[in-house]
């Protein structure tokens, strides 16, 4: 990750950000596109869900990973608090290592 | 700042927190696994005062971390943060004043401080919702990024404690909500397939894009008025992170 890489992320990122605030009133986004937009958002996120879950590198991750994730996906629907989501992956991925599960 | 504080309800004032909890424990682990990975210690403190946004944060430097190029790091976590580009329209409102502050303020945009924002009505409301929240989400998420980042140096192996499995754990959370419409569900579902299918052939950062393919399966239409996702009831429509929010804050 070089700093050119950085700066253009942010500056990407901010152009997005500012777009709104800065036009205001004058421009309306179509609600085809804020459509497209949050549907690309949610694909993408559960691809990096299945990826980072399953993947490491070109290979499987091992089965601790995927574990802890399913745990938290669990407890996500069941309305857990937010931070419990996250401390139970990644205790289930501990302790499932721990016991000598990849 | 205390003005504005006042402004809000104490509820309010109580969900900012938790979220803010929350994302702490998010920022403390993407220091961690930045830095444990091998990366150097500004780069994750950089990107969080910078880019500003856990999701596209944790993406790129997952594409880095798994070998990939800078390139589709910056494209993945880019198409990521296209969302905001509505969200700023929504909550424009709520920067209205000077130049500058708008400059400023849109920094602050996030996910959470949009779901916040769409909470009020009163225009006072609105702007102090954006603000406080905005403020205090930036203040601790930086902080927590830098405290994961120094730590991530001594953990050495943060497999051990699991800190791998709390990125795609926090995702998941995140966009749960959004698969509540079937569309967005299937063509989720069909890009995930495809993503982790491509991960053994092509270069790392690449199988997530490939994943939008399954926006082919949204695209069809399945019936003449098909409203999008939750256009009644969400404040964001689709946004996993601000429906979550949302439904948390209402209860």
């Amino acid at each position: 990750m070089t700093l050119t890489a950085v700066l253009l992320l942010a500056a990407g990122t901010y152009a997005f950000r500012l777009a709104g605030p800065l036009l205001g009133g004058r421009i309306t986004v179509s609600e085809r596109l804020r459509h497209l937009l949050a549907v690309s958002a949610a694909v993408l996120l559960v691809a990096l869900v299945a990826t980072g879950a399953l993947t490491q590198g070109h290979g499987f991750a091992g089965w601790a990973r995927p574990a802890g994730v399913l745990v938290a996906g669990v407890l996500a629907l069941r309305r857990a608090p937010f931070p419990l989501v996250v401390v139970a992956a990644a205790a289930t991925t501990a302790v499932l290592r721990l016991c000598g599960v990849a | 700042m205390r003005s504005l504080i006042r402004t809000l309800e104490r509820a309010t004032l109580r969900d900012i927190a938790l979220v803010c909890l929350a994302d702490a424990l998010v920022g403390v682990s993407f220091g961690a696994i930045s830095v444990s990975g091998g990366l150097p210690l500004w780069v994750p403190v950089a990107m969080s005062v910078l880019v500003f946004a856990g999701g596209a944060q944790f993406a790129a430097v997952g594409v880095v971390l798994s070998g990939g190029g800078a390139l589709a790091a910056v494209v993945t976590a880019l198409v990521l943060n296209a969302r905001l580009l509505p969200f700023g329209f929504t909550v424009a409102d709520a920067l209205d004043g000077p130049r500058w502050r708008r400059l400023l303020g849109a920094q602050l945009l996030t996910d959470e401080s949009t779901a916040f924002t769409l909470l009020e009505s009163d225009p006072r409301r609105r702007r102090a919702a954006y603000w406080v929240s905005g403020l205090a989400l930036f203040a601790i998420w930086n902080v927590a990024v830098v405290i994961g980042a120094a730590a991530g140096g001594l953990i050495g192996d943060t497999d051990a404690l699991g800190l791998d499995a709390a990125f795609p754990a926090v995702l998941l959370a995140l966009v749960l909500p959004a698969l509540r419409d079937r569309r967005t569900r299937t063509a989720a579902l069909a890009g995930a397939v495809v993503a982790v299918a491509a991960t053994p052939y092509v270069p790392a950062g690449v199988p997530v894009l490939l994943a939008l393919a399954g926006l082919l399966f949204a695209a069809r239409p399945t019936g003449p008025a098909a409203p999008p996702p939750g256009a009644a009831s969400e404040p964001v429509p689709g946004s996993g992170r601000s429906d979550r929010l949302a439904g948390e804050v209402r209860r």
